[in-house]
């Protein structure tokens, strides 16, 4: 392992634990409050834990027990940490601010700045390199600050919600940027956008009041949420339900036939994306079609799309439709999906 | 056309608030412009360039500056470990360090006297070593920077609370060590509010009166600043004494001038407002 | 003789003040009181310093014997007092420590300034006197701190009349603008000696030792007193300029150590 981390922090209710692959991406979602920054925080060694014990590499991070004490400082943990906002160093030129790592490391002043160039080069901010922080824009500034965070060369590099407080158009840029350096990299990146996780990391840890709600590959997490909290990140409808001699019962009563030979009894999970969810006024019975009779309990707008939330699930519906079906809180509504639109998977 | 809200001006405050408010200014100018009507013009060069005024002013930028160097020598540690630290009585200890800011200039001679003067506290021991400090120009540094390191540490500690540590956390995580933070990044990014907290000093030393007279005593070239001079020459020959007093009151707008120069480049909120060429990445 | 040509002119034109004054001088009879004015209304009497003790004293008597009137006291340095009446505080009497300072409010005055008092200086030494200072030869000896005034205010241009009779150069260590700083230093112990007035020595009780000059005695100082043109109570004014430089006022100041005019 590359690393591996428990950490239990009394007065903030945090208790998570989790080891980390060298070379592993591992985003960590979850609510506000639920810890992430805690995690980092404690990582880059800017908060104590009450108890626990952290290994980079070999290397003990912090060791806190009933009878012991160690914290290494921050500056020598090899962990960069990226925050939310770039935090470039405002008196310093964006070269100055990359090579100030490589110099705190003792490189001499000419190899800290080849090495600092390098870097924004790598980045895309080469040209960059001489100006203030005060005349970069939101997406040069991180840019900026990737750099700065790499030329460090961490062992861990640690990103919170690196991309939260770009601008939408500057948002994709910066992830290809994250995508194309964290290859092969050990990082942990904390974020609220399941795209990040799908995009950068390989696996996910998703937090909820201090502790470990799930966690595993990000394709298995993300596709197959076992929470409903998970879910939501994911953006899926999760149903529960058993399997029956019918195939999937959901505990509202429907049921969904299944080809799979799993025992009955066995509880079961069942995923489908709200854009694919169909509403209507009448049942649609079509073969392979699951139909679902729900009363509306709210309607919000996302986008372009108008998100109905019906029965516990969550359609997407053109505005037209909303209009054209007469959709208000309180209508009964046939939600239907179809089979091979929905994952049922073990819980 | 862009349409932008108009900023509240005074036409839209209630008429009273501005009339106090002239009242109020001219309370504060008026001294001012009396003074200057005051001052013997034709004679103004000869007045401050004599001998005595002259030994006054020179002794005056000297002991100043001294303090000055020593505010900063111990006003930034200070304002270090009252900003970046907590410890039990920090609450006690920044209300004692801010105590010759409200303390009757006299009582903090006395106090000085009482410390550093021949039978005072320190003063019996280094009088054995030989060390006297009263009636020397020492004692009148000792006087300015007793009253103006309050407005370095108040001022600085101020701006390093404001700044925040969340520069200081990046620097550790990028392998700085402690003095390297403190050097490449607390330091400058709170350099403007030091730059304006030494000029304040410096002011407050070069105005200080009260401790010097009661501690350092008034010898021309040794211990009487211009603040004294002003007083003894106000004996004798007022004219000298206005055009002097001119001379300080110069001095201190000069110094209002530049600390609030400064102060606008401390605004140290991470740069949020991008130039408008550079909008995409 | 201490006055100036430019008081001498006040007096010629007060001529006939000057002569009531002194007719009725001596008397504490309010109905003798000069011009015939009543004496019953409030004063407000700035005073040197120096004469806080026995002007208080001489305040209270004096309301004593002219039942109703009033007097306010003011004591500062008198060149402070000087400067304060010429840019108008509403004072009614004067009475400073040394003549060249009455005269710069020459213009203000209703009358001519009478002498009530003379002063000498003393060397003042702390109690233990470390320095071992007998006269004012020792004080000028090298490593000896010596304080005195400045020559600006009175009682620095009376040490300068005495260093001149003494034939003695002090190097004071340093020279402050008041006789309460030069006592200040010398209390405390950081000067071993410090000229001031014998009036002050006396003041100062237990706190300082007194060492006579001498040479002293050619370098008096006197204080001179005189009621203020603008006074809005002319006659309890010139009345209290009497009681002060009557006998009553002679005793009282004698008290406190000051000589006799």
């Amino acid at each position: 392992m590359s690393l591996t981390f428990t950490a239990t922090l009394a007065e903030r209710g945090f208790d998570v634990a989790f080891e980390l692959a060298p070379g592993e991406t591992l985003a960590v979602l979850g609510p506000n409050g639920a810890g992430k920054s805690t995690l980092l925080t404690l990582l880059a060694g800017l908060l104590a834990p009450s108890m626990g014990r952290a290994e980079l590499d070999g290397t003990v991070l912090f060791d806190v027990g009933a009878d012991r004490r160690t914290l290494v400082e921050p500056r020598h943990r090899g962990v960069s940490l990226l925050a939310q906002e770039a935090l470039l160093f405002p008196h310093l030129t964006a070269l100055e601010n990359v090579a100030f790592g490589p110099r705190s490391r003792g490189v001499d002043r000419t190899a800290a700045r080849a090495t600092a160039l390098s870097w924004l080069d790598r980045v895309g901010a080469a040209d960059l390199a001489g100006r203030r922080p005060g005349r970069l824009s939101g997406g040069q500034a991180q840019r900026v600050a990737i750099a700065r965070a790499l030329a460090a060369d961490p062992s861990l590099l640690l990103l919170d919600e690196p991309l939260s407080a770009l601008d939408v158009t500057v948002a994709p840029a910066i992830r290809t940027l994250l995508r194309d350096v964290l290859v092969d990299r050990s990082a942990i990146i904390v974020t609220h956008d399941p795209l990040d996780a799908f995009l950068l990391a390989d696996s996910v840890l998703i937090l909820d009041g201090g502790r470990v709600v799930e966690s595993g590959a990000t394709a298995v997490v993300l596709t197959r949420p076992v929470t409903s909290f998970g879910a939501h990140l994911a953006g899926l409808n999760l149903v529960t339900g058993l399997r029956t001699a019918e195939g999937f019962r959901s505990e509202e009563g429907w049921v969904l036939p299944l080809a799979d030979t799993a025992p009955e009894g066995t509880s079961l999970a069942l995923a489908v994306r709200p854009g694919r969810v169909t509403v209507s006024r009448s049942a649609v019975t079509a073969p392979g079609t699951a139909c679902i009779a729900a009363e509306v309990d709210d309607v919000e707008h996302r986008g372009d799309l108008v998100r109905l939330h019906a029965g516990g699930m969550a359609a997407d519906v053109a505005p037209s439709d909303v209009v054209a079906l007469g959709i208000v809180p309180g209508s009964r509504m046939f939600l239907g999906f179809r089979h091979e639109d929905a994952s049922i998977y073990p819980l | 056309m862009r349409l932008e809200a108009a900023p509240l001006d005074a036409a839209r405050l209630p008429r009273w608030v501005v009339a106090v408010a002239v009242v109020g200014s001219l309370f504060v100018v008026l001294p001012v412009v009396a003074m200057a009507l005051r001052v013997d013009w034709p004679d103004f060069v000869p007045l401050v360039t004599s001998e005595s005024a002259a030994a006054a002013l020179l002794l005056s930028l000297r002991t100043s500056l001294t303090a000055t160097a020593l505010c900063v020598l111990f006003g930034v540690p200070m304002a270090l470990v009252l900003a970046r630290t907590s410890f039990r009585g920090q609450r006690l200890l920044r209300s004692l360090v801010l105590l010759p800011l409200v303390l009757p200039p006299v009582v903090g001679g006395l106090a000085l006297l009482y410390t550093f003067g021949r039978r005072g506290l320190l003063g019996s021991s280094l009088s054995a070593l030989g060390i006297e400090i009263a009636f020397t120009t020492t004692a009148v540094v000792l006087s300015q920077a007793f009253v103006a390191l309050p407005f370095l540490v108040l001022s600085l500690e101020g701006a390093l609370r404001t700044v925040g540590t969340r520069y200081e956390a990046v620097g550790a995580t990028l392998g700085a060590g402690r003095w390297t933070v403190l050097r490449r990044i607390t330091l400058p990014l709170v350099l403007p509010a030091l730059v304006s907290g030494a000029v304040l000093s410096f002011a407050r030393a070069l105005g200080e009166f009260g401790a010097t007279l009661t501690f350092a005593g008034s010898l021309q070239g040794t211990t009487r600043t211009l603040p004294l001079e002003v007083y003894l020459q106000r004996e004798t020959d007022p004219d000298a004494a206005v055009a002097l007093s001119f001379i300080l009151v110069l001095v201190a707008i000069a110094v209002v001038g530049v600390a609030h120069r400064v102060r606008p480049l401390g605004d140290l909120a991470p740069p949020r407002a991008p130039s408008r060429e550079a909008a995409r990445a | 003789m201490y006055l100036t040509p430019a008081l001498r002119r006040t007096a010629a034109l007060a001529g006939a003040a000057v002569v009531l004054a002194l007719t009725a001088c001596g008397t504490a009879d309010p109905d003798a009181a000069a011009g015939g004015d009543a004496v019953d209304g409030s004063i407000t009497v700035f005073a040197a310093a120096s004469l806080t003790a026995p002007f208080t004293e001489l305040a209270g008597q004096f309301e004593e014997a002219y039942p109703g009137a009033e007097v306010t006291l003011n004591f500062a340095g008198s060149s402070d007092l000087a400067t304060q009446i010429s840019e108008g505080a509403p004072a009614d009497v004067f009475a400073s420590a040394d003549a060249r300072t009455m005269v710069k409010v020459g213009a203000l005055l209703d009358g001519d300034p009478v002498g009530i008092a003379t002063n000498t200086l003393q060397l003042a030494v702390p109690p233990d006197n470390p320095a071992g200072i007998t006269s004012l030869v020792d004080a000028a000896k090298p490593g000896v701190k010596t304080v005195v005034c400045a020559r600006q205010v009175p009682c620095g241009a009376a040490a300068a009349k005495l260093e001149e009779a003494a034939g003695v150069d002090l190097t004071p260590v340093s020279e402050e603008s008041s006789v309460t700083d030069v006592l200040g230093k010398v209390t405390s112990g950081e000067a071993d000696a410090g000229l001031v007035y014998r009036t002050d020595v006396r003041a100062a009780g237990d706190a300082v030792r007194g060492i006579d000059v001498p040479a002293a005695a050619g370098a008096r100082t006197t204080y001179p007193i005189a009621a203020l043109a603008g006074s809005g109570d002319a006659g309890t004014a010139r009345e209290f300029v009497e009681f002060a430089s009557g006998p009553l006022g002679q005793s009282v100041l004698g008290a406190a150590g000051f000589g006799a005019p």
